[in-house]
């Protein structure tokens, strides 16, 4: 029996909502709903978490992934114009760093910034307290993966842009400053706030430098309490509350993007 | 006409070289003051090259330039200060898009010549409305036709107050239908006495706005001359063979090995 295209085409596509609807359903019937409730989806303990995890865990989320962004977003921009840059030396360099923070793991660059900065420097102290070397760490991974970004933005650029800047006689600092980097920064949203995104999740490595009660964030509250309590809820109350700032970043993220489309 | 005034633009001995591949190979040219020469030419032919390497866009290989005075191949010269005087208008308009027209036409007066935000605007308004486009100064760019966009750059040229204009394929990415207000914003220009270097296609303008037309090939001058004599009576047979096949395109035998 010969079907024709469109026919095949209706086959195949009743076929894929068979394995979908299939493979939801096995999962429903065959997990252990009672034992996941019971470990996950306590209300009272659930409860009890409030008001603490949105007032002491959430907003130290919030301050850390911020403080890190800033941090990343200047040295970011820094090691972006080095890496264009006509002096040898800073292209090297900016090289050098983006390989280097982009290949370690985070967790790696926590560890070195909470035991190798002190047995270095004794007497120094980064500013700030935790918030400073969370800044300084997640900005520090972060900028390594923002300059790339920024500076493929910068190149997206068209280069008619810098033509009329310095033809009109703008230098090449000011062009960069009025002209180039506004528009690249348009160009890198999207890529923008997905770096925001992993931020916030990376925040949880904070945990690495050992934290005092009141300088929890949402994981390590989230484990604190689970561990306390030999119950798992707080841990997926936490991981809910990720939702709760990464979800709205995604719309906030597409708006701007939409914005800067109409005045392109 | 060249003779009576002290010429603006002085181009000598200007050579540019891309690699292994040469676009100027010797370029001399006097513009006067308040003059206006067109530079038509075949494609490859080297005339946009020699427009950028007037505000030194392109660094010349070989050759002096100078305007208004002011030596720009020196390797001393102040060239963010002397580019001010030479207002540039590009075949692509390279607004900036992330400007409003207003914003493109008042924003370089406030970077580049620290004039504050008010006198800014209204020099910016004036210009618009000087190119027709008052109306438009809170639009987008890219709200804009391209004949609007390349009347806006206009504009924002000359808000910077420049001594010359360099025009490099002003019409060439318009629609037939928008060449014409473009056109006439240059030609109002022209009868204000601005000292005009226009590279076209535009036969038409040229004749009739031009003072002087040089013919380009091969990144050399082949004809200079009075416009009507270059356009109406070439005497280089590669002059002749050029607008032959520009004016009347449709007749033109097909070269061997042409693309």
């Amino acid at each position: 029996m010969a079907l024709s295209p469109r026919q095949r085409r209706r086959w195949s596509r009743g076929a894929q909502y068979a394995v979908f609807v299939a493979v939801v359903v096995l999962v429903a019937v065959k997990a252990d709903w009672a034992q996941l409730q019971n470990q996950f989806a306590q209300g009272d303990l659930a409860g009890q978490l409030f008001p603490d995890i949105i007032t002491v865990a959430l907003r130290n989320t919030v301050i850390y992934t911020l403080a890190g962004f800033v941090v990343g977003l200047a040295l970011g921009v820094l090691i972006a114009l080095m890496r264009l840059s006509s002096v040898g030396p800073y292209r090297w360099f900016a090289t050098v760093y983006v390989e280097l923070f982009r290949g370690l793991p985070a967790v790696i660059v926590f560890i070195l910034i909470g035991v190798a900065i002190p047995l270095a420097f004794p007497t120094a102290v980064i500013p700030g307290g935790t918030t400073g070397k969370v800044a300084l760490a997640l900005g520090l991974v972060a900028a390594a993966y923002m300059a790339e970004t920024i500076r493929a933005g910068i190149q997206a650029v068209p280069r008619g842009q810098v033509e009329a800047a310095r033809s009109l006689g703008f230098s090449h600092a000011k062009a960069m400053r009025s002209i180039v980097i506004p528009q690249a920064f348009r160009i890198v949203i999207p890529p923008m706030a997905n770096e925001l995104v992993l931020l916030f999740k990376d925040s949880s490595l904070v945990l690495f430098f050992g934290v005092t009660i009141a300088e929890r964030e949402l994981t390590a509250f989230g484990r604190n309490l689970a561990s306390e309590s030999a119950n798992s809820t707080p841990i997926l109350v936490s991981g809910l509350c990720y939702l709760l700032l990464t979800i709205p970043l995604g719309f906030l993220a597409r708006w701007l993007e939409a914005r800067g489309a109409r005045s392109r | 006409m060249s003779t009576e005034t002290t010429p603006e633009i002085t181009v000598t001995g200007l050579s540019k070289s891309f690699g292994d591949l040469e676009v100027l190979r010797g370029i001399d040219l006097d513009v006067a003051k308040g003059q206006v020469v067109c530079v038509i030419g075949p494609s490859g032919s080297g005339k946009s090259t020699l427009l950028r390497c007037i505000n030194l866009l392109e660094q010349p290989s070989a050759g002096t330039v100078t305007v208004g005075g002011a030596e720009l191949t020196d390797p001393d010269c102040d060239l963010d200060r002397e580019r001010r005087r030479i207002g540039m208008v590009f075949q692509q308009f390279n607004l900036f898009g992330h400007l409003s027209v207003l914003d493109n036409v008042a924003l370089p007066q406030r970077r580049v010549l620290g004039t504050d935000r008010a006198s800014a605007e209204r020099v910016a308004r004036d210009n618009l409305a000087r190119v027709g486009l008052a109306d438009k100064a809170e639009a987008w760019p890219a709200q804009l036709s391209g004949g609007q966009q390349q009347r806006a750059a206009i504009a924002r040229a000359l808000a910077m107050g420049p001594e010359v204009m360099l025009f490099d394929e002003p019409t060439s990415a318009l629609d037939p239908e928008l060449v014409g207000d473009v056109l006439a914003v240059m030609r109002s220009l022209a009868e204000e006495g601005m000292t005009m270097l226009v590279v076209t296609h535009e036969m038409s303008f040229a004749r009739e706005v031009a003072n002087r037309v040089v013919f380009m090939d091969g990144g050399l001058v082949v004809e200079d001359g009075p416009a009507r004599q270059v356009i109406g009576d070439p005497r280089h047979e590669r002059t002749r063979g050029f607008l032959a096949r520009v004016l009347d395109p449709a007749a033109a035998p097909l070269e061997s090995g042409a693309d």
